[in-house]
């Protein structure tokens, strides 16, 4: 055992790169939630934002461009969830894991003659002197700025949520939809605006994964990180800034599981690679004392009768 | 302008009709997607719907269709008891390993014996490992309010962690040269959940999906409990009032949805599969969910989407290897089939009406 | 879009769906996968071995293929529907088809069966598969040479003998060569998760490993290597080529193409016979991709010289004396390696440390 081989520092950065997808797709779902939908399709949208990135960013050479075209291929597969459970009036739970099995498949198709590509590079921001520090240089400021961007957008929400009228609006949607349909707000529309936002977010991720961590395509490449994105939302009690955190314990489980391993701590493997899971519900039962948070209309489908 | 109606009553002749419609419109709009994919789109639906139940080898279809549907009818009738009552067990997958663990685990702790009690030990033992997996949810849920989604989602991961585990370890084969997975309990007719009548796939467990089916239909429609838990789900209000103990409904619900999962596990491992392997698990206590709601979370509706979910996968197969098409494609088919069942539904419990612009 | 397409494929398809009968000269053959054939690693090679039969035979053989199935019932139903669609040779390439396949074998004597990397076998049920350790060992000779800082780090997939055997080899010929070498071993636990082998590849980086060896498919490591710079790396199962020069070096290629066309052959002739196949580099089942100039040619001439020599048979990657881990004895001086023992490898050599997870 040689735990002295462990670099905090780049422990820290590294965690940071494998919290990235997860803490922008579960922003995005935390929005969603907060207006009263559970949307269970994370998983498809990833995907699917993950192909349509790739694809984009290989053809365009612009991985930026990419990003932009999973944003959108993500809202688009929502829209299909928005109008099963919005418009039709669908169970969302049953939508959402149909979003996923149909976005697993489309991503596939999609994807058929991208396997073995390299995608363009996208580099590392480097401020000079900034980037330089020691410590704080490779935490703070060498990373990508899609990075920089989720935490920008954690912020974001955190902010129009609680300070703006649109997030209060958001707010009254997914605790009383009866109430704010009452008070003349467009249920509906909030909650589909929502919905994309949250496609968008997640394909996002999902194109974070394909473009820059890993960075490939192959098949099914998400491996489930959908799921583990709409349990930080949980996790999060539906708080911005803990879905933060708790992205980054999520990720940190995994790499510092990896980190002791390499330093030959003689913990058995698979106990570790279950930890992060077992965390989670201890840091859950924890956390349950807060009852504050969870929207009280959540996955509850509005229909506007007189 | 097109409005929709709440219909005072669930129409039934649409509560019958929609999921041929739906059927139906999955076959064109599947038939463009491989007309697209540049097969031919009669030659692949027929395959998918037609071959594996009337088709040339339909003989031998037919009972893996009794196979495939069984462990997942079975999971979703234990899943629709809790939705029903508001109560969100997605972890059946985790249930289902620790069920098959459990039971094969029991068995194969008397290897080679040969007793007629092993298989009834291996089925209680079975049912035991998935009720004490879903337990932990219902426990957190009850004595800390902590959410079952996340939590039985959560032991999912780690059910999978414990079947790597024990494939390479505790139930590793010890005359298997060093190759992960557990003894192969076909081979070991003591514990062999075997056919009950050659060639008709008819197993220990699609008896157990059939009585399930029968069970919850009693419960729900005759039974003191199963008016609880309908209370509980549509007016959680009015349950209390009459006087529902939720704690008890929730340890009931996902008990049971978790016992009946391992009980699906068990007979797959002990049946079918054979053996505990790292990729034991194929993904039923997920697809369940699915099952659950197209079956409207009614045991005879479960039924029915048992049984189309099968066929989709078995006509699925034969249309990949004969027709060449990508089970992406097969996949892609299966969320546009899900789609329309669910958007259709609307018509069930909607009016759509023809009316005057009102103040929007 | 393509309306013109649609319309004339739809026009197609209903002239065509009633005369839809194969003829039955041709041989069939079918292939079970167990990932997509997109998954740019071991499905992906097989699918590779399948057209390469298409190409070689053309007219005279179908090929019909079903990817993702899993093992077990799943698995068991396709090769019958194979068997049952007239198929006369089924391929089934993953080590859990062992039991379906000899199941299924049973109910269709006529049917060849053949079935990668297990270990039971029928009359009509072969069993193949590659020796990748004597590519682990080209590569550890190339990895004990060019490491500086004597750190190589290995991502291992789940501890099974196939992976264990390919440590142990590539780490004898690596502290052949370097004596000071160390591995660093990380267990990822799936098969895959490209996002996981990247962060094991980070790890390994960052704890001083300047050569990554994977036993996983994707190309994450390589670009975790790439970003980091002075890492160098090696293709799994497929080439990885695009990420040559540097940090790719070398690669270990699975050519399943010369033995599907070979018993393809065989099943067409009529000579086909129940067997089992073990083969490395010598019969081209193993390929080293090429190395690259990132590899001084002394090295790269000595790497060569080690492949030719597994490869006519004159040197074994396991050839004593060598210890197990434990420190007992395993292979006198001279002594080479049954294949019983290394089928089933469950063991560390001597000087590597850490124990396998059970």
């Amino acid at each position: 055992m040689d735990l002295s081989a462990i670099n905090p520092v780049l422990l820290v950065a590294s965690l940071m790169v494998a919290a990235t997808p997860i803490l922008i797709a579960a922003i995005g779902e935390l929005v969603v939630e907060k207006s009263g939908v559970l949307n269970l399709g994370v998983e498809g949208m990833m995907i699917t934002g993950a192909i349509a990135g790739f694809a984009t960013a290989v053809e365009t050479g612009s991985p930026l461009l990419g990003f932009f075209a999973a944003a959108f291929a993500g809202a688009a597969l929502s829209v299909l969830f928005g109008f099963l459970t919005q418009i039709a009036q669908a169970n969302q739970v049953a939508s959402g894991l149909a979003l996923t099995l149909f976005g697993l498949g489309l991503s596939a198709l999609m994807g058929q003659s991208y396997v073995g590509v390299k995608p363009p590079q996208m580099s590392d921001i480097h401020i000079p002197v900034l980037s330089d520090l020691p410590v704080v240089g490779p935490i703070l400021f060498g990373h990508d700025i899609i990075l920089y961007f989720g935490i920008a957008l954690t912020a974001a929400v955190w902010a129009l949520l609680k300070f703006s009228r649109a997030g209060l609006v958001l707010r009254a949607v997914g605790e009383n939809h009866d109430a704010a349909h009452a008070l003349g707000y467009k249920v509906i529309r909030i909650r589909l605006m929502a919905i994309l936002f949250g496609g968008a977010c997640a394909g996002i991720g999902g194109a974070y994964i394909s473009l820059i961590r890993v960075p490939q395509w192959t098949e099914g490449m998400t491996a489930g990180v959908g799921w583990i994105a709409l349990a930080l939302v949980v996790f999060a009690s539906w708080k911005p800034w803990r879905a933060l955190l708790g992205a980054y314990l999520f990720g940190g489980v995994t790499v510092v599981q990896l980190n002791l391993q390499a330093a030959g701590v003689a913990i058995p493997v698979e106990y570790l690679a279950m930890s992060p899971y077992v965390i989670t519900i201890i840091v859950l039962v924890i956390l349950s004392a807060d009852k504050s948070s969870a929207p009280a209309a959540l996955g509850r489908n509005f229909h506007a009768s007189r | 302008m097109i409005r929709l109606e709440k219909r005072p009553q669930p129409s039934r002749v649409w509560s019958m009709a929609t999921p041929l419609v739906a059927v139906l419109a999955t076959m064109i709009a599947g038939g463009l997607l491989f007309a697209a994919l540049g097969k031919n789109p009669v030659e692949a639906i027929r395959t998918i719907f037609w071959d594996p139940l009337f088709g040339e080898f339909a003989f031998y279809y037919r009972p893996q269709l009794l196979v495939k549907g069984a462990p997942l009818v079975l999971i979703a009738i234990g899943l629709s008891l809790g939705f029903r009552a508001g109560i969100w067990n997605i972890g059946a997958e985790g249930q289902y390993i620790m069920g098959a663990i459990c039971g094969a685990g029991a068995g194969l702790a008397f290897y080679p014996a040969d007793s007629a009690l092993i298989f009834p030990l291996m089925v209680v033992a079975g049912a035991l490992g998935g009720w004490a997996w879903a337990m932990i949810p219902a426990v957190l849920k009850t004595r800390f309010g902590t959410n079952e989604i996340l939590v039985s989602l959560m032991l999912v991961y780690v059910a999978e962690q414990f079947l790597a585990s024990v494939s390479l370890g505790l139930l590793k084969n010890p005359e298997g040269f060093g190759f992960p997975g557990s003894r192969n309990l076909q081979s070991w007719d003591a514990a062999h959940n075997a056919e009950l009548i050659t060639g008709t796939g008819m197993h220990w467990g699609v008896v157990a999906a059939l009585i399930a089916v029968i069970f919850a239909y009693v419960l729900l429609n005759r039974h003191m409990l199963g008016y609880h838990i309908r209370l509980s789900g549509e007016a959680p209000r009015a349950a209390r009032f009459a006087g529902v103990n939720p704690t008890r409904l929730v340890l009931f619900c996902l008990g049971t949805s978790g016992a009946l999962a391992g009980l699906a596990g068990l007979f797959e491992v002990s049946g079918p599969s054979g053996q505990i392997s790292i990729d034991f698990n194929v993904g039923y206590g997920f697809t369940a969910i699915i099952v659950a709601f197209l079956g409207r979370l009614h045991p005879v509706g479960i039924l029915l989407a048992g049984g189309l979910m099968a066929l989709t996968y078995i006509g699925g197969d034969i249309a990949q290897s004969n027709m060449g098409l990508p089970s992406a494609a097969i996949q892609v088919f299966q969320g546009m089939l899900l789609f329309f069942l669910l958007a259709l539904d609307l018509l069930t419990n909607f009016r759509i009406a023809l009316s005057k612009p009102e103040v929007v | 879009m393509k309306l013109n397409k649609l319309l004339t494929s739809a026009a197609v398809a209903f002239g065509l769906a009633t005369g839809a009968v194969a003829a039955d000269d041709k041989t069939k053959v079918g292939f079970v996968y167990v990932g997509p054939v997109g998954d740019g690693g071991w499905t992906y090679e097989h699918d590779q071995g399948r057209k390469a039969v298409v190409e070689e035979f053309g007219d005279k053989v179908e090929t019909v293929y079903v990817e993702n199935v899993a093992e077990g019932p799943d698995a068991e139903r396709v090769m019958t529907q194979m068997a049952l669609e007239g198929a006369d040779l089924i391929f089934t390439t993953s080590f859990g088809y062992m039991d379906p396949t000899i199941n299924v074998a049973k109910k269709f004597p006529n049917v060849k069966f053949e079935h990668a990397t297990g270990y039971k076998r029928a009359d009509n049920v072969s069993t193949y598969s590659a020796r990748f350790y004597e590519g682990r060992a080209v590569q550890g000779h190339i990895a004990g040479q060019m490491t500086e800082s004597n750190i190589i780090g290995y991502i291992g997939s789940y501890p099974i003998p196939e992976v264990i055997r390919g440590i142990n080899s590539a780490y004898l010929h690596a502290k052949e060569v370097n004596p000071d070498v160390q591995f660093k071993i990380v267990w990822a636990f799936t098969w895959f998760d490209p996002a996981k082998e990247a962060d094991a590849a980070k790890v390994l980086i960052e704890q001083g490993a300047d050569v990554i060896l994977q036993h996983t498919d994707s190309t994450a490591p390589q670009a975790a290597a790439q970003a980091a710079g002075n890492v160098i790396t090696f293709g799994q199962a497929s080439d990885m080529a695009e990420y040559g020069p540097k940090p790719r070096v070398s690669s270990i290629i699975d050519d399943w193409a010369p033995y599907y066309i070979a018993r393809t052959k065989a099943v067409m002739d009529g000579t086909w016979e129940s067997s089992d196949t073990w083969d490395g580099i010598g019969a081209g089942m193993v390929k080293i991709g090429e190395i690259s100039d990132a590899v001084p040619a002394e090295i790269k001439a000595s790497a060569l010289a080690l492949k030719a020599s597994l490869a006519d048979g004159s040197y074994h990657a396991f050839t004593g004396p060598i210890k197990k881990q434990d420190g007992s004895d395993w292979l006198a001086d001279g002594e080479t390696a049954d294949d019983g023992t290394l089928a089933g490898m469950n063991f560390y050599v001597e000087g590597l440390e850490g124990d396998i997870p059970q």
